[in-house]
């Protein structure tokens, strides 16, 4: 036995799981794509139709899924950033020397990561009430006047982005603390000693070094939030005027609430082949700055 | 499913010990589980013998070709009398002439209404036909103070518009349900009523859960009117501190001139095509079917019988917010009886969203709807001309 054929009988169960779990199923989703499979297919396969690329055209020519796609974009464009602010900020606060109790703040920060959703949802919700809501009583203090913040279709998405963010930071914060703890001191040290402020050092130190672990946590990011789905589906079910239906939820709601697994598929390729080309040109972008 | 699922457990050892050959299993599912577990266990052959549907759901089974035929033993059978049943009720039974399913409770939308509110706007009796009623929805509206409203018709419910267009003689589908029938006259006059309750600020642009707690914000009379169904009797009772509890009361939803109809809504009890136990499914269906059963059950749960022989039990007849739901069975009409209804009523219930905002006029929505229903129901006109080919 060659060392080459002993490789690849180490990694055959694994690719036996990866074909069987995995490819399998993109395959046999990839063909329900081409068909109207639904419940009349359920009920007699002599009711399936094998219509090519129709689901695919229909698709692009509905409105719907056009305004998912702004959704998403815009819940994409606004939250990745002030995302990855958010964590950055919060990472450099309990990197910084002077904090105290840093472990404390680390688990409760990070506690929003790991909490349920929908248990956080109600409490959202109440934050976010129009009369009642903690946030509306703030703006209040501020001579701001109210705003509905669920009921309003100007509104609602940036109400669940506040969520996303809050929700999600404190994954990023872990990893991007390790990466500052992961700096060598030396470094700021030599800095300080050239007279560097503490801005300088940020701009010229840190950032730098940083660099490989924000691009990796800015391509996870944003694959991730090119996912949305569970926020909406808890705060808002899509409404109000649709203006929180992201393509995942328009997926879900053509797949599982209507049964239509053919353009459900659809909707799911072409969500696929998005955050694909996006991830290549991003992997791209970082190896070719990389280089330079 | 749902509540019903626990109280029927406590009913089902009187079955057992009557029929001590016949052991029940019994599995609870939650409502928002319920319809993609029965379609899964369809796809798997898992069915069970005995099923509780929503009634909107049996045209859509009835399409799987999942449920067994009735008529026969609901012919022979000394227990259930379908004159008995309120027969709007008992239509949403019926698909193509034959009956899949047995009525098990009820379910329909009507008002519920603060009756010193409209006192104090000058009215001691609620309406029965719409134009009193806008005058009643003015009156209160010119009285209201900040935020306070006349009705509330949340926009993430299709059950408010759904009930003012069941009013009208125009069906909302035509042509065996081929195609929507939304530009027809009845819809756009039940479309134009409910767009101008928003217009005339009559009715807050908001859902349920921009409210957040709708039994709160009644008691305290942000809102005069409001259109929902028979559990929230129960939820008033509950929610509301016992001196508001004679300031609300129900009342027959009222109609273009007159008392109008509204939604046959409910829940059914069917056998499943694939069982092997049928004439055992059926003695427990008609086991739950008897009155005296049936007032239990409405003892336990609240849930409005089907039946006019149970609601003459001292409970449901004494009960003064059930005494309009009694009228309103008598006058309640299915909704179309196709498997595509409900995605259907749900683009009805985002187009008037639409409208409602000011974003299509009443024209506009109803070529809209139309186009919709058009395409949802491609498949199902592909399938009709399909099968007289066969």
């Amino acid at each position: 036995m060659t060392r080459r054929s002993a490789a690849w009988w180490f990694v055959a169960p694994a690719l036996l799981v990866i074909g069987v779990f995995f490819f399998l199923p993109v395959v046999a989703a990839l063909a329900l794509s081409f068909t109207d499979f639904d419940i009349y297919a359920l009920a007699d396969p002599r009711n399936l139709r094998v219509v090519g690329l129709r689901n695919y055209v229909q698709l692009l020519r509905t409105p719907l899924f056009w305004q998912a796609f702004g959704n998403t974009l815009y819940f994409v464009v606004v939250g990745v950033p002030l995302s990855l602010g958010v964590s950055f900020g919060a990472a450099l606060l309990l990197h910084a020397r002077v904090a105290r109790w840093p472990a404390f703040f680390r688990t409760a920060l990070f506690a929003p990561v790991v909490t349920t959703l929908v248990a956080v949802a109600v409490i959202w919700r109440y934050l976010l009430h129009p009369h009642y809501g903690l946030l509306n009583y703030a703006l209040g203090q501020l001579g701001i006047p109210a705003v509905d913040w669920l009921g309003d279709p100007r509104w609602a998405m940036p109400a669940i982005i506040m969520l996303a963010v809050w929700k999600n930071f404190g994954y990023n914060m872990i990893i991007l603390l390790a990466g500052l703890q992961s700096i060598p001191e030396q470094l700021y040290e030599a800095a300080r000693l050239d007279g560097a402020s503490v801005w300088r050092q940020l701009r010229h130190v840190t950032l730098p070094m940083l660099a490989p672990i924000v691009a990796m946590v800015n391509i996870l990011t944003i694959a991730g939030y090119f996912q949305l789905f569970a926020e909406p589906y808890v705060m808002t079910q899509g409404g109000p005027l649709q203006s929180t239906v992201s393509v995942l939820y328009f997926m879900y709601e053509e797949g599982f609430k209507w049964w239509n697994l053919g353009s459900a598929s659809a909707v799911a390729f072409v969500l696929f082949v998005f955050i694909f080309a996006l991830t290549a040109v991003q992997l791209r972008l970082t190896r070719w700055r990389a280089a330079a | 499913m749902g509540r019903e699922g626990e109280v029927v457990a406590e009913l089902l050892p009187e079955f057992e010990r009557a029929h001590p050959t016949i052991r029940i299993k019994l599995q609870q599912l939650p409502w928002t589980a319920a319809h993609e577990k029965l379609l899964t266990a369809f796809a798997g052959d898992t069915t069970p013998d005995v099923g509780q549907l929503g009634n909107t759901w049996i045209p859509e089974l009835v399409a799987l070709n999942a449920l067994e035929p009735l008529d026969g033993h609901a012919e022979r059978s000394t227990v259930i009398d379908a004159a008995d049943y309120f027969a709007g009720i008992w239509d949403t039974n019926r698909v193509d002439g034959r009956l899949y399913g047995v009525p098990w409770y009820v379910d329909t939308r009507l008002l519920f209404y603060r009756r010193d509110l409209l006192a104090r706007a000058g009215y001691s009796t609620p309406p029965r036909s719409w134009p009193e009623w806008q005058r009643m929805l003015a009156a209160i509206s010119a009285e209201a103070r900040g935020d306070r409203f006349a009705i509330l018709l949340p926009l993430n419910e299709f059950e408010p518009l759904l009930a003012l267009a069941l009013q009208q003689d125009d069906p909302l589908l035509r042509d065996d349900g081929r195609w929507g029938n939304f530009s027809a006259p009845g819809f756009r006059r039940a479309l134009a009523f409910y767009l101008e309750m928003f217009q005339r600020g009559w009715a807050p642009p908001l859902g349920t859960a921009a409210i957040a707690n709708v039994w709160n914000e009644f008691g305290r009379g942000r809102f005069a009117f409001y259109i929902s169904g028979p559990w929230n009797i129960g939820e008033l009772q509950r929610r509301l501190p016992a001196e508001q509890q004679g300031a609300w009361t129900t009342a027959p939803l009222p109609g273009p001139d007159g008392p109008g109809a509204s939604i046959a809504g409910g829940s059914s009890l069917v056998v499943f095509r694939a069982s092997r136990n049928q004439d055992a499914a059926w003695r427990l269906i008609e086991f739950l079917s008897q009155p005296e059963i049936q007032r239990r059950f409405h003892a336990l749960t609240g849930d409005l019988p089907p039946r006019r022989g149970a609601w003459q039990a001292p409970a449901l007849a004494a009960d003064v917010h059930a005494a309009a739901f009694r009228e309103q069975l008598e006058r309640v009409k299915p909704a179309p009886k196709v498997p595509e209804w409900e995605r259907i009523a749900t683009e009805m219930r985002l187009v008037a969203e639409r409208a409602v905002h000011g974003q299509l006029t009443v024209e506009q929505a109803a070529h809209e709807l139309d186009e919709r229903a058009a395409n949802i129901l491609e498949k199902r006109r592909w399938l009709l001309a399909h099968r007289r080919a066969r």
